[in-house]
């Protein structure tokens, strides 16, 4: 049984527990967190009548109390967790139970002089003067969630990047959550610094162990210098009761490109607040996603790109496949500043409607104040074809293999475009088995 | 092999078909022509079970079995094929996973060993060959951005794949050059056998110099009106449609 009490409340208590659980470590974080729980109040949850969040209702997260998951990583072993992990955990992968970092499943590769992959935990103990200003006044705290993150957090990744150094294979990010009795929290806050010309590919994992409830609050904040090129993967196969509300922060530097993929599987109610700043002349960024629902998930993806320097381009295209009663938030807000002359927009929502009872709401918001600009935006919600089921149906393929395949297709664009082969081979696995499990498929004919 | 009786087919509550007797016996090769509008591909379709193609009166039988209770990939397994007048593109879902998939359905379905992806490339190369499709097509999504010509070569060459019992082949010469309607023509001929029927609809007399039919039929406003030997697809070259317009019993197709 969970006690139906006010979840502001329980994480204001928790708030007193965690503060003695520092135990005094880190002091010039100690009046942040306090500032950020006070926001926090201040703010209080979100309900449907604030603006940004009309279509997604968390009173499920606000009726459920939950404590801080427990810091101590579980027994578990390489062997177990292998069907999350990436490259057959070659590559360099921090691995994090619960929101804490498990050295023994970690893997730390060779890397290049500099380069620095490690705990947020341990970051705040050796890197203060590089965490100092990113945590103290880079992300404003006007969403509650948000404010809860940096109040609580503590432990999370930490991916530095020296001038022109270059990783070659993946770095794998890797939460795992597991909640088998009390409903947990867990507040990852990730920090990625790539200096001037340098190159990495970053993969954000979220997967629950068990069909637990549990609540991940996780920020996420990447600093882009001039000439970098970043690829930034997020894979998120959440627990079907969990909850997962993020914030992902990115800002540009001139002429780098960005490129993300994203892509929503689990959790009962998630929520993407990701913002791209596109800070210097010359700046490229793509953002590609894809949700996929069933059941009675909802997924809300809240993006918005801001193009605040003259000659940047963006490219954004996110697309939906939604079954049962499932729902699902597009909000694609593009602003362009009065001096980002030259800006180049392209903004597209896609979606598949595999049940009469599922539904989604996409808006796009543009805010143009330059005027020598180029935007576009497009959003579209259909069914499956029926001259293309009946096609593959005429010649054998039974009705639920052939809308497998159809919307297994209208997915594809999203895996083709993601270049590195083993994540894309990662996440095409997932998705596969993702789909061809859609036993159900009521209310079409 | 097929027996047609008064078939009548409403598509939105409209009726189309009303009332088509037609029996084609194994082996055998059927033309069936007919004004554009007549209803060719809605029987084609119908027979093949699409959907939203509602049969109001009537009966078909299949090899003895009631062909209009069964679901398309039933039909398709039971060795019915449909080639499209209008083949769908369907981007995503390449050609080569597509049509294994097809091909390991049926095989599973009459108790055969599915091939796996080796086996199948081997098939598939051979049955290329007989229609002469570019290798590459196999490789692209399902006809998507295939020329006119390349999509209907593909139905062919899908045909010669699922070795089907009973095809029907909805206009498969239309929009082929000379040489292609030859390649298409011997492909089809390659793949008679005294067991396997075929029903072309077809707006050229050409196509039958090629494929010569046993039985020539013509579809006029949802009925067959006039059916013969192949003389008959030379008659209708000669004097076009509308003289079998009047003293047949049948409503002229288009009021003018
Ligand atoms: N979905 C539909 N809704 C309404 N009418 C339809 C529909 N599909 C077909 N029809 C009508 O049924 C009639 C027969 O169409 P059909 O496609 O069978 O003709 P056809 O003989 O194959 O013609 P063509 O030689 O041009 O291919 C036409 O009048 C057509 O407009
Ligand atoms: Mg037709």
């Amino acid at each position: 049984m969970i006690d139906l009490v006010d979840e502001k409340n329980s994480h204001i208590s928790n708030f007193a527990e965690f503060e003695r659980s520092m135990n005094g470590r880190h002091p010039w974080l100690a009046s942040l967190r306090k500032d950020a729980l006070a926001r926090f109040e201040a703010l209080g949850l979100p309900t449907t009548r604030d603006e940004q969040w009309r279509f997604t209702n968390i009173s499920p997260i606000a009726g459920t109390a939950f404590r801080p998951a427990d810091p101590k990583p579980d027994s578990l072993t390489v062997a177990d967790i292998s069907s999350y992990t990436l490259c057959e955990a070659r590559c360099t992968q921090l691995v994090f139970l619960n929101g804490s970092y498990s050295e023994n499943l970690s893997t730390v590769k060779f890397l290049p002089k500099g380069v620095r992959i490690i705990s947020l935990a341990k970051a705040l103990e050796t890197d203060r003067e590089l965490l100092e200003p990113l945590l103290l006044n880079s992300l404003s705290e006007d969403d509650a969630f948000r404010a809860l993150n940096t109040a609580f957090m503590s432990d999370g990744a930490f991916v530095y990047l020296p001038p022109g150094t270059t990783v070659k294979e993946p770095i794998h990010l890797l939460f795992l959550s597991s909640s088998r009795t009390d409903p947990t929290a867990s507040f990852p806050r990730n920090i990625i610094v790539l200096d001037e010309g340098s190159q990495a590919d970053i993969v954000e994992s979220y997967a629950g162990l068990d069909r637990g409830i549990y609540f991940t609050d996780s920020v996420t904040q990447v600093l882009i210098g001039p000439n970098c090129s970043v690829g930034h993967y997020k894979l998120q196969r959440e627990s079907p009761s969990s909850f997962h509300l993020t914030t992902l922060h990115v800002v540009q530097d001139r002429d780098s490109s960005y490129s993300s993929h994203s892509v929503s599987l689990g959790g009962a109610i998630t929520r993407n607040n990701f913002n791209v700043v596109l800070n210097g002349s010359g700046a490229d960024c793509e953002l590609n996603g894809l949700y996929v629902t069933k059941g009675h998930q909802h997924v809300d993806n809240h993006t918005t790109i801001d193009h605040a320097m003259p000659n940047c381009t963006s490219r954004e295209l996110y697309k939906g496949i939604l079954d049962e009663n499932s729902t699902g938030v597009f909000n694609g807000r593009v602003v362009v500043r009065k001096d980002a002359q030259k800006s180049n927009a392209r903004q597209t929502n896609k979606n598949l409607l595999l049940s009469r009872h599922a539904g989604i709401n996409t808006t796009p918001q543009l805010e143009i104040f330059a005027d020598d600009v180029k935007c576009a935006h497009g959003a579209t919600i259909g069914q499956l074809n029926e001259e293309e089921l009946f096609y593959l149906r005429s010649r054998g393929i039974d009705r639920d293999a052939a809308r497998t395949l159809l919307t297994y297709a209208f997915a594809s664009e999203m895996l083709a475009a993601i270049k590195i082969k083993p994540i894309q081979c990662q996440i095409d696995l997932v998705l596969m088995n993702r789909l061809s499990r859609h036993e159900t498929t009521r209310g079409l004919p | 092999m097929l027996e047609i009786r008064d078939l009548h087919v409403s598509i939105d509550g409209k009726e189309i078909l009303h009332g088509i007797n037609l029996v084609v016996n194994p082996g055998e090769i059927h033309a069936i022509m007919g004004p554009n509008g007549s209803g060719k591909s809605t029987l084609a379709k119908v027979l093949a079970g699409r959907e939203g193609y509602t049969p109001t009166r009537g009966k078909v039988l299949y090899n003895g079995t009631d062909l209009l209770q069964m679901l398309p990939e039933d039909r398709a397994r039971e060795g019915i094929f449909l080639g499209f007048q209008y083949p769908v593109e369907i981007p995503g879902v390449s050609n080569m996973y597509f049509l294994k998939t097809a091909l390991n359905s049926i095989r599973k379905h009459n108790g055969l060993e599915e091939l796996d992806a080796m086996d199948f490339l081997v098939l598939a190369k051979e049955k290329m060959k007989l229609v002469d499709m570019d290798e590459g097509l196999i490789n692209r999504a399902v006809n998507e951005g295939f020329s006119g010509g390349e999509k209907k070569r593909n139905e062919v060459f899908q045909m010669a794949v699922l070795e089907p019992k009973l095809a029907i082949l909805d206009e498969t010469d239309s929009g082929l050059d000379i040489d292609a309607l030859r390649t298409v023509a011997d492909g089809v001929n390659a793949l008679r056998r005294p067991d396997r029927s075929i029903v072309l609809v077809t707006h050229y007399q050409r196509l039958l110099n090629y494929i010569v039919p046993d039985k020539v039929h013509v579809l006029l406003d949802g009925r067959i009106v006039k059916s013969g030997g192949k003389e008959l697809a030379l008659e209708l070259e000669e004097k076009g449609y509308a003289w079998l317009e009047n003293g047949t019993g049948s409503k002229p197709a288009v009021m003018s």
